[in-house]
């Protein structure tokens, strides 16, 4: 019987990959069928139908069809956290603000400079795409200054919205996966005690290597756990 | 208890939360954090928001930054009072939550960065970028087709219902109407047009254009 939980997207894709972070962090089964972006798959009639700004990844599940990766792992937390379990989102309105202000941090302070150099040191020399050296420069810029305040954060609190483990950390894997391992700027985040210290906790969770093995497999993959 | 709002009355981000406020009638006070002469940058403000950005909101004992997530705290915890603004089901809500994020990622760099090159840089004696200028309204023109499209579908964006994925809207779209002269990026999409009209009339955002 085919699991009921599609995620649409190639496992490379660091969007695509916090998604898949979320649902095997969750203990849920699903399918995760190929987009192949080379090919342009994702800008055709078919996929924008499931998402009409033509990005990965689109999810679906019996009840709903959703795209924006961070929404994904928001529902998929909603809906299936079980009942007096602490979920990624905790268990109440307080604790949860507190996720979403540092999951908006990794939004809007983290994700555009790390994005930024994921893309021109991981994926334009792999795609033969000519580096931009200026926005190089001015995105670590930006990033040292954003990991500063990390690292002051950490300095106080185990993960970054408290004692525990939450999406907010998660959100931050796929782009800080790449940066680490994928381009020679990982001193940006192991130079940074504390930083260094949350890095190698959050990505050492049985889930997040799953995910990296998921992105290492040459084929695409039908996965549950 | 009174909600405190650190951060200029006329800058986007207190404008989203100053909205949502108004809509969920909570009681607050806005207190002006000086942008233009660096007070967002002072040790005292980086207490509040490390980030060094505006705006923060205190309720209480809790210290709460970044405009979004203030806007999902606020909406759970004053749930049954005001607008519901994040729907009624788990369904529903992950549907407003992804306009929002669409809003975030697709929406504000582009309409920012337009705002910023149009409203801001003369005035910080910057020339202006025409290639930025170009390259942001050809990416935001392609997101509101889209817009249009969702909006054909659905009344509001999240659904049938005002929600949190309009209300944040408002700041960025009124700047881009009223004083950048790029009227015609929502006037020339009939949906986009109607929807404008619809959220900008609310008497909370009419409030919020009176704070000082």
């Amino acid at each position: 019987m085919a699991a009921p939980i599609k995620v649409f997207g190639p496992a490379m894709s660091t969007a695509t990959a916090r998604v898949l972070a979320c649902l095997l962090e969750s203990q849920l089964q699903f399918d995760l069928v190929p987009v192949d972006m080379s090919k342009g798959q994702h800008k055709k009639p078919e996929f924008l139908g499931i998402q009409p700004f033509g990005q990965v990844p689109a999810f679906q599940d019996e009840h709903i069809s959703l795209f924006e990766s961070r929404a994904i792992c928001r529902y998929i937390v909603d809906k299936y956290t079980e009942k007096g379990k602490r979920g990624l989102l905790g268990m109440e309105t307080l604790e949860r603000a507190s996720i979403e202000q540092w999951l908006e941090a990794e939004s809007q302070s983290f994700n555009p400079p790390s994005s930024a150099l994921v893309f021109q040191l991981a994926f334009a020399p792999r795609m033969k795409l000519k580096q931009d050296p200026n926005l190089i420069a001015q995105n670590e810029a930006k990033l040292s200054k954003v990991l500063d305040v990390y690292e002051q954060r950490l300095g106080d609190s185990r993960f970054l919205a408290g004692d525990e483990f939450t999406l907010a950390d998660l959100s931050h894997l796929p782009n800080a996966q790449y940066l680490i391992n994928a381009t020679d700027r990982a001193a940006l985040f192991t130079s940074r005690k504390n930083v260094n210290r949350w890095w190698e906790e959050i990505s050492g969770r049985t889930s997040w290597k799953k995910v990296v093995e998921m992105q290492q497999t040459p084929l695409p993959s039908s996965s549950s756990t | 208890m009174v909600v405190k709002l650190h951060g200029p009355g006329f800058a986007a981000g207190p404008r989203r939360v100053a909205v949502c406020l108004f809509e969920k009638e909570v009681e607050f006070e806005l207190i002006n954090v000086d942008l233009f002469s660096g007070e967002h940058k002072n040790p005292d403000f980086l207490q509040l928001q490390p980030f060094g950005l505006v705006p923060v909101i205190q309720d209480g004992d809790l210290t709460l930054f970044e405009s979004r997530a203030i806007l999902r705290y606020c909406s759970e915890k004053y749930t049954g009072q005001g607008t519901e603004l994040h729907g009624k089901t788990i369904e529903e809500r992950a549907l407003v939550e992804q306009w929002l994020e669409v809003e975030s990622h697709n929406f504000n760099a582009p309409a920012l960065s337009l705002v910023f090159q149009l409203m801001y840089a003369s005035k910080l004696g910057i020339p202006q970028n025409e290639e930025e200028i170009k390259s942001s309204e050809e990416k935001l023109n392609k997101v509101l087709d889209v817009y249009e499209e969702r909006l054909s579908k659905s009344k509001y964006l999240g659904g049938d219902f005002f929600s949190l994925a309009d209300l944040t809207h408002l700041p960025l779209i009124h700047y881009l109407v009223h004083d950048c002269g790029k009227e015609s990026l929502v006037k020339s999409r009939q949906h986009v047009s109607l929807w404008w009209e619809d959220i900008s009339s609310r008497p909370s955002w009419k409030k919020v254009l009176e704070l000082k």
